[in-house]
Formats: structure tokens, C-alpha cells, sequence
């Protein structure tokens, strides 16, 4: 692992410059650090940081940067006969870096030594069994092409490592060269040492903006390829999902925003009025002790993760349903056939929602402003009358913002789904049937072994892309109703 | 006039007397007030059931039966040449280990009296198919024990230990083709025998997951080590970043446009669906990247990513809980605004910072949809990392996608293992919370 060497040596040069810069600094006032502009550490950690930042700057810009250009320069050699219809590039660079790790791995156990992996030919060596023999298992043949980019790709990306080794280990020195001839008792290095920490804060923080813009970036690219080779119109208005890795495919978010919608629905049917009562009833009857229970123990629900739900919907929930609604069950109606169903699912994501909603909606009832109770409670009104006439009128826009946010956790949910609601796309209004959802259909597309250039594997992104602005669209939305609800009453 | 707005009769009341509008009214109190009472109460009872269900059906996982005999390592089966040439004793696969068992069934039948129609073969069939492979094992680590008598304790099949447990019984069988009736009576009179007992099993929590055909040897410490090695990443991770980040934010951070565009981004990545950021580290870490997938690295990085909303969130809330005067107390006397925040305002937030890491942590150790995209399913974590860096690099499941593995297989044997690792996920869950909870009561400061 050089890297690792790399920055270990990195981190030793910085500590040997943190000593370095305090002792010089020190010296240069005769011993005195009274006189010393900053207190000696700072002149320590100025070096340390000199010789650190620059390099691991580059380091991490190398690292990244390295990859793409050995890449393009590589993907110039293969010829365009090399691609097989159906196929795109991509799939031939995966079998060139795949022979070049094989080739990597060849070498490390000693197969063949690094010269002959520079000169093998695919014409007059089998490769194959080469590498087969060091554990490197190839699906094919290796063309003769490939090898020789596999090849270039070895020796370019050994050369831009020892390139960059080089590099970051003069910037290290240089830096470290630098605040050694700057370190004397004039020097104001906590100026200094306080400028590049404020700078690493706002580069931690613009990790937010960083994550997003990953976020978007990376399914919007996605998504684009997606719909290169796919309609837009049939994947935002066709009626049928019916991927088939043959190709030719449907590929309809239609079904599966109905079976999100409609299990959402009903998780909704379940947590906004348990949630709501719950909420009421901590809020405006329950003394300070049942409030100190009931408050904690209803949150836990929220703090359980959606694998044991997921569980708990796959083997209790629906066998339970089915022997209600299934054949030969309690109720003898035969409307359920399988644990699977719109049902379940929903039941099981209600429950989980169920704190989400109270614990919200408990806040925002609780910011109503008391003079209002007691105005109406002093008109006559009996309590409940003015919780009903009065308080949640006035908490409205809060709850429904409350009510926005549950949907869109119940929307981009996901283990529930995949393991209580079924796997298949259709429309229909009966909730004992089995449907699938935008979130488990991600999942299913994007595990296993699908290549990165089919449409059935791209529409994940394209899903996926739908689900964040779904989600982000509804965030938002509510957060401002419940920003503007709290601005009425502060 | 107020003859005209109150009508004469029903609606006069007095304390002796109440009017029918007033029941009317109290009734509807008496019947709000019980629906309030009623949600909490099915929020409970749900609670209560999420709780028993997992316990209940859980428990199976933590003891396991295993059927205790000696069996004789035949010399003439295992070196005929005698030497103990270990290339030798290695060329003898498990099928030629097979037969030592069933001579060592014989063996019980024929020394304890049992009474029994079966063959040897299918007395054989009651052990789990790891027994041939873990006596190979003992004997190519011992081949100076080959021509002795060894007590061996073999885990029993599947099925005959959900006998045992009360989830197999002879009606459930009917159309089972792994065991018959007369194998379960056998394994009666091997229980009178105490050849075959139920004990609690270690292995289900630090052993390794098997595969489908074995649900008895399946055990999630491997997957353990996953999470623990996705849980240090994200520590080391999203502390210092989180941490970095909320300082910038509460205390540096001027008020503009850019100050408020991570502020809104902030609270809306809390948000976002975790199966996205699934997306994000599959394009980015590994389709781009090119980190090794399934690996509790890529697991962590996609996890630090998530968390760090939570934690920049609750940092957030305790550095603003620190009083403004001892900032101006550290300004007066000469610090400058970094000393006072690292010198000061930081180590009085710690507490609260700490507590609010431990949560967001638990959040991301129960957290499974981003662990299927990166490929932490689909396969049999089976080796123990040795290093560190294997630890991180190497293929690898966690805990909530182990227990989503077992979950999908078809065996219901596995389901049994699912509830377990539900009751050491939800341990780790619980003692962590305990640990925050305790944490944010002992150094918890109002000011």
C-alpha cells in the first residue's frame, strides 16, 4: 500500500517539522518565549501545517485526478471495431482494468516477473491461464488489444504513482524548507495557524454542499445515459413495467410511483391518527408523569431500524393478514394469496411513522400559545371542544407540514418495501395485492450482476433521481409551511 | 332578549341538574379524551408486540442441539499406508469421512439398546452436513489421533433441532423430503439417551454465516466485525468533520448567502432518502472510484455521509448551549476567537457533542438500504478479517444486511437466525442509547 507508506512518511516529516519550527523559533529570541509573537506551539504547528496541507492537498487531487486521465488516454488505443454491438465502451475498459489488476496480482505472488507482464502477447501466451493460475478469473479470451491497453494501463498508472510519489514528497519538503526559513520570533504564526484551521472548517461544512451536489451529479449523469437509450416519454408516461436484461424492455415509473403512493397512503391512514391522538393527548390531558413514560417509550418505535420492521412485516404482519384475509383464513374471503401485499407493508410503515408524527406534532402544539386555550377555556368551552375548535386550527399549518414530512419519509423508505410490499408492478385499487415500489425497484436493479450501459440497470438512477426530488420536493414544501406557522406566533 | 336566544326547558342547567346538551358535551369530552388514550395505548400495544415477536422467535438462535459420541478414527479409512503423511491424510475428502459416522451411530445403537428401523445412513442424516468437514479438520490438525477414539460434538441438522426447539413436528413434516417420522423418533430415544441435548450457542454470535444448506452453523460474528469496521470508519469520519463543521457554522460563519445555501443543504441531506445515498456510493466510491466493493470502507464513507447531518445538527445545538459570556470571559482576557472555541466553548459542548456522535452512530448501525447497493449482500461472509486494513478492504456483510441475507433465503431455519441478529443488533442499539442517555445525565450542565 504506498499511499499509505506516502502519508505516513508525510505525517513523520510534519512531526519532525513541528519540532523543527518550535526549537528554531525558541532559539531565534534567545530562549525567551516572552518575546515570541505567538506562544511556541503555534510556531510548531505553522511548519506541521506547511508541510502537511500542500501535500495532502495534492495527494488527494492526484489520487482522484490520476485515474480519469490514465483512463482517456487509455480508451484512445482500443479501436471501435473492439466493441461489440450492444456494448459500450465501458464494458471493454472494465475488462482492460480487470486484466491489468490480474496482471498486478500476477506479479505480486511472483507468476511472472514485471518484465514479462510489460512484454506478454496475447498472440503467443495464454493470458487466461496465466492469470488463472494467481486466482484472476477472466470470462473470456483476451484480445490481443486489450491486453496491450491493459498493458499501457499498467505501465501509466505505475509511472503517475511514482510521478506523484515524487511530487508530494518535494511539495512536503519545500514546505517544510519554507517554515523553517520563516520560523524566527517576528513570525505571526497563530495568524497564520488560525487562518488555514478557519479554512479546514469551511471546507468541512461546504461537505454538505459536496454531498449534494455528489448526490445530483452522479444520478443526473446516470440518468442522461438512461434516457439516451430509453424514451422519455414511455419511462414518465407509460403503463407498463417489464424490465427484461434481453433488452426491449418497459420501463415505466407510472406502476411504481402508484404502489409508493398507495402504501404511503395507507401508512399514512395508520400513523396520522394514532400519531395525532397521541400527540393531543400528551400534549393537552396527560400529567407531567404519564408524559415522562408514554413520550420515551412511544419514540423507541422511531429509533428501531427498518430491517426489524421489514422483518416484522415479511414473517408476522403478513402470514397474520393472510390468515384473516387468505384462503381458508379466519374470514373465509380469499382476498390475500400471498404475505406480500399493499397491506402489510403499509401496517408495518404506519407503526414506524407513528412517533414521527406525534413527536411533531407534539411540538407544534405545545408552540400554540396558552393565552388561546385560556381564552376559549374561559368562554365555556370544554377542553376538548377547544382543542378541536381552537387549538388545532391554530396548529394546522404545523401538522400539515408534519403530515408532509411523514409522507416523505414514508416515500423514500425502503427495507419495509422490499420485504413486506412485493415485487410486482401493476395498478390496481385492492390493497391485499402484492405491488412494488420506486425504492424496491432500485434495489432490485441495481444488486447483482447488471453492467453500467443497459437501460435496465441505468433506470435506477433515473428512479432514483424522481425519489430525491419527490422527497426534497415535499421537505422543503413542508418546512416552509412550518417555518412560516412558527413566525406567526413568536 | 334572552328568552329569544335561550329557549325555555331542556337546556337550563344547574348543579343538580344536568341538561341534555350538556351530557351531550361531557359525553363527547369523556369520548375525545379516550381516543387520546386509545392511540397511546395502540402505540404501546405495538411496541409490546414489535418486542414479543422478536424475542419470542428470536431466542431459538442463542442455543443449539447437538448430538454428543465418541467416534473412532479408523486408521484403514483415513492413512491406509500408515505413515501419516499429512499430503496423504489431506487427499481423504470428507465423503471418506463419512462412513466414520455412521459406524459411530451403529456403534450407539448397538451400546445403548436403541431400538430403531433406520439406516445407518439416515441416522447420519440427523447431524448437520458440517460433521464430515469438522472432523477432517480435527484430524489433518491431530493426525497423531488417527486409530483413537475421540468424543466429538456435532451440531444436529436443522431440522432436528427446530424439533427440539417446538418449530418441526410430525405434522409439520408431511411434505418435508429432509426428515421423516421414524428419524424424529430416533432422535427421541437419542435425547433419552443424552446423546442429543439443546445448549446454548456461541457460535450463532461470534461465529460466521454458512451456507443455505446449513442454516445450524450460520452465526453473525463475522458480520459483527463488518459493522465494527464500519462503525470506526464513520467515527473516525464524521466526528471530526461533523464536529469541524458545526464549529464553522455557530461560531465563524458570517451571515450570507453561502452561510445559509449549507444551512438549508444541511437540513435537507437529514432528510433525503438513506437508499440515495446508496446511489451516490455505488457511482461514486465504486463506479468511480473504483474502491473494492462490498467492502466495510465503502460502507462507512456511504454511512459518514449520512450521518453527518445528524451530527452537525446536535453539535450545533450544544455549542449554542454554551453562554456567550464565557466566550467574552475568554475574549477579555486576551484569547482569540479560535483559543476561545478550542480552549473553551468546545470542551463545555463535549458532553452534549458526544451524545449526540453515540446516536447518530446507532442510526448508522441499524442503517441496511445503502449497504445493498454497495454489495454487502449476496454472498457468505465466512473469513474472519485478520487485519486491519482486511478488516476494511475485504469483502464483507454487517449486521442489519447479514440478518436481510438470511431473511431472503428460502429455508425457514434462517428466520429463526434473522430474529436473533435482530435481538444483538437491537443489545448493541440499546446499550448505545443507555450509553448516551447516561452520558448527557452525568455531564449534562445547565447554565
Amino acid at each position: 500500500m504506498p499511499v499509505f507508506w506516502l502519508v505516513l512518511i508525510l505525517l513523520a516529516l510534519a512531526v519532525a517539522g513541528y519540532f523543527i519550527g518550535r526549537i528554531r523559533a525558541v532559539n531565534s529570541v534567545g530562549g525567551d518565549s516572552r518575546v515570541l509573537h505567538s506562544l511556541p506551539v503555534y510556531y510548531g504547528a505553522s511548519a506541521a501545517i506547511s508541510v502537511l496541507v500542500p501535500a495532502m492537498g495534492l495527494l488527494a487531487i492526484w489520487l482522484l485526478a490520476q485515474p480519469i486521465l490514465v483512463e482517456r488516454s487509455v480508451s484512445g488505443m482500443i479501436p471501435s471495431s473492439l466493441i461489440p454491438d450492444g456494448a459500450n465502451l465501458n464494458l471493454v475498459m472494465a475488462d482492460v482494468r480487470r486484466v491489468a489488476e490480474g496482471l498486478n496480482v500476477a506479479v505480486q505472488q511472483g507468476a511472472i516477473s514485471n518484465e514479462q507482464a510489460r512484454t506478454l502477447r496475447a498472440e503467443t501466451s495464454d493470458i487466461r491461464a496465466v492469470l488463472g493460475q494467481v486466482g484472476v478469473a477472466l470470462g473470456q479470451e483476451v484480445r490481443p488489444e486489450v491486453l496491450r491497453a491493459a498493458q499501457s494501463y499498467r505501465n501509466l498508472s505505475a509511472s503517475g504513482a511514482l510521478a506523484m510519489t515524487v511530487t508530494v514528497l518535494a511539495l512536503a519538503m519545500v514546505g517544510l524548507g519554507v517554515s523553517i526559513r520563516i520560523s524566527h520570533g517576528q513570525f505571526r504564526a497563530r495568524n497564520v495557524v488560525e487562518r488555514v484551521i478557519l479554512l479546514l472548517l469551511m471546507a468541512a461544512a461546504s461537505l454538505a454542499i459536496l454531498t449534494t451536489i455528489g448526490i445530483v451529479f452522479s444520478m443526473l449523469f446516470e440518468s442522461i445515459n438512461f434516457f439516451r437509450l430509453h424514451s422519455v416519454s414511455d419511462f414518465f408516461f407509460g403503463a407498463t413495467w417489464a424490465p427484461n436484461f434481453r433488452g426491449d424492455s418497459d420501463l415505466s415509473i407510472l406502476p411504481l410511483l402508484w404502489g409508493t403512493l398507495y402504501i404511503s397512503f395507507i401508512a399514512l391512514l395508520v400513523a396520522v391518527p394514532i400519531g395525532l391522538f397521541a400527540a393531543i393527548f400528551l400534549s393537552e390531558y396527560a400529567g407531567p408523569k404519564t408524559r415522562a413514560i408514554a413520550k420515551p417509550l412511544l419514540e423507541i418505535l422511531a429509533g428501531i431500524p427498518t430491517i426489524v420492521y421489514g422483518l416484522f412485516a415479511l414473517l408476522t404482519v403478513g402470514p397474520l393478514l393472510v390468515s384473516l384475509f387468505g384462503q381458508s383464513g379466519t374470514l373465509g374471503v380469499n382476498w390475500m394469496s400471498g404475505a406480500t401485499s399493499v397491506l402489510t407493508a403499509g401496517a408495518v410503515m404506519g407503526i414506524m411513522l407513528v412517533p414521527f408524527v406525534s413527536s411533531l406534532s407534539d411540538d407544534i402544539i405545545n408552540a400554540v400559545p396558552q393565552s388561546i386555550r385560556d381564552g376559549s377555556l374561559g368562554l365555556g368551552a370544554t377542553p376538548s371542544e377547544t382543542i378541536r375548535n381552537v387549538v388545532i386550527p391554530a396548529a394546522l399549518p404545523g401538522i400539515v407540514g408534519a403530515i408532509l414530512l411523514a409522507a416523505s419519509r414514508a416515500i423514500g423508505e425502503t427495507m419495509i418495501v422490499v420485504m413486506g410490499a412485493g415485487a410486482i408492478a401493476k395498478f390496481s385499487l385492492s390493497p391485499f395485492d402484492s405491488m412494488t415500489t420506486i425504492t424496491t425497484r432500485i434495489v432490485s436493479q441495481l444488486t447483482g450482476d447488471g453492467d453500467f450501459s443497459s437501460p435496465e440497470t441505468l433506470v435506477a438512477f433515473a428512479l432514483g433521481l424522481t425519489l430525491f426530488v419527490l422527497t426534497l420536493g415535499l421537505n422543503v414544501l413542508a418546512l416552509v409551511i412550518v417555518r412560516k406557522y412558527r413566525e406567526q406566533y413568536e | 332578549m334572552s328568552d329569544a336566544t335561550t329557549p325555555k326547558g331542556e337546556l337550563q342547567s344547574s348543579i343538580h341538574h344536568m341538561s341534555a346538551r350538556t351530557k351531550r358535551r361531557n359525553a363527547a369530552e369523556r369520548r375525545f379524551r379516550a381516543y387520546g388514550i386509545a392511540a397511546i395505548a395502540i402505540g404501546l400495544l405495538m411496541l409490546v408486540t414489535l418486542v414479543y415477536a422478536i424475542l419470542s422467535k428470536g431466542a431459538g438462535a442463542f442455543s443449539q442441539s447437538f448430538v454428543t459420541m465418541q467416534v473412532e478414527l479408523q486408521e484403514a479409512k483415513l492413512d491406509k499406508k500408515g505413515n501419516r503423511n499429512i499430503e496423504e491424510i489431506k487427499k481423504v475428502t470428507t465423503f471418506g469421512y463419512a462412513p466414520l459416522i455412521k459406524d459411530a451411530f451403529e456403534k450407539v445403537v448397538g451400546d445403548r439398546g436403541i431400538e430403531t428401523d433406520l439406516k445407518s445412513k439416515e441416522m447420519a442424516a440427523l447431524l448437520s452436513k458440517s460433521a464430515a468437514s469438522q472432523l477432517r479438520e480435527y484430524v489433518i490438525a491431530n493426525p497423531e489421533k488417527i486409530g483413537e477414539t475421540i468424543e466429538f460434538r456435532f451440531l444436529a441438522n436443522s431440522r432436528i433441532d427446530g424439533y427440539l426447539k417446538g418449530r418441526v413436528t410430525r405434522e409439520s413434516i408431511a411434505n418435508d423430503k429432509n426428515v421423516n417420522a421414524e428419524q424424529l423418533d430416533f432422535a427421541d430415544q437419542l435425547i433419552n439417551a443424552g446423546i442429543l441435548e439443546k445448549t446454548f450457542n456461541i457460535d450463532f454470535i461470534i461465529g460466521a454465516d454458512a451456507s443455505d444448506q446449513r442454516p445450524e452453523a450460520a452465526g453473525i460474528g463475522v458480520a459483527m466485525m463488518g459493522s465494527l469496521f464500519m462503525m470506526l470508519t464513520v467515527l473516525a469520519l464524521s466526528l471530526p468533520i461533523g464536529v469541524a463543521a458545526s464549529i464553522y457554522l455557530e461560531e465563524f460563519a458570517p451571515k450570507n448567502w453561502i452561510t445559509d445555501v449549507i444551512e438549508v443543504n444541511i437540513s435537507n441531506l437529514a432528510a433525503v432518502p438513506s437508499i440515495v445515498f446508496g446511489i451516490l456510493g455505488l457511482a461514486v466510491f465504486i463506479n468511480y472510484m473504483h474502491l473494492p466493493q462490498s467492502a466495510p470502507l465503502v460502507g462507512g464513507l456511504v454511512l459518514t455521509l449520512m450521518t453527518l447531518p445528524t451530527i452537525i445538527i446536535s453539535t450545533r445545538a450544544s455549542l449554542k448551549a454554551v453562554p456567550p459570556s464565557i466566550r467574552d470571559a475568554a475574549l477579555g482576557v486576551g484569547a482569540s476567537r479560535m483559543q476561545s472555541v478550542f480552549h473553551h466553548v468546545l470542551p463545555l459542548a463535549a458532553p452534549g457533542i458526544l451524545t449526540g456522535t453515540i446516536i447518530g452512530l446507532a442510526q448508522a448501525l441499524g442503517e441496511t438500504a445503502p449497504l445493498l447497493l454497495i454489495g454487502m449482500i449476496g454472498f457468505i461472509a465466512s473469513n474472519m478479517p485478520q487485519t486491519i486494513g482486511e478488516g476494511l478492504l475485504s469483502p464483507n456483510s454487517a449486521m442489519p444486511a447479514q440478518i436481510y441475507e438470511w431473511a431472503k433465503r428460502a429455508d425457514p431455519a434462517f428466520y429463526e437466525r434473522a430474529w436473533g441478529g435482530i435481538i444483538i443488533l437491537l443489545i448493541f442499539l440499546v446499550s448505545m442509547n443507555t450509553l448516551a442517555v447516561i452520558l448527557r445525565r452525568r455531564f449534562e450542565r445547565r447554565w
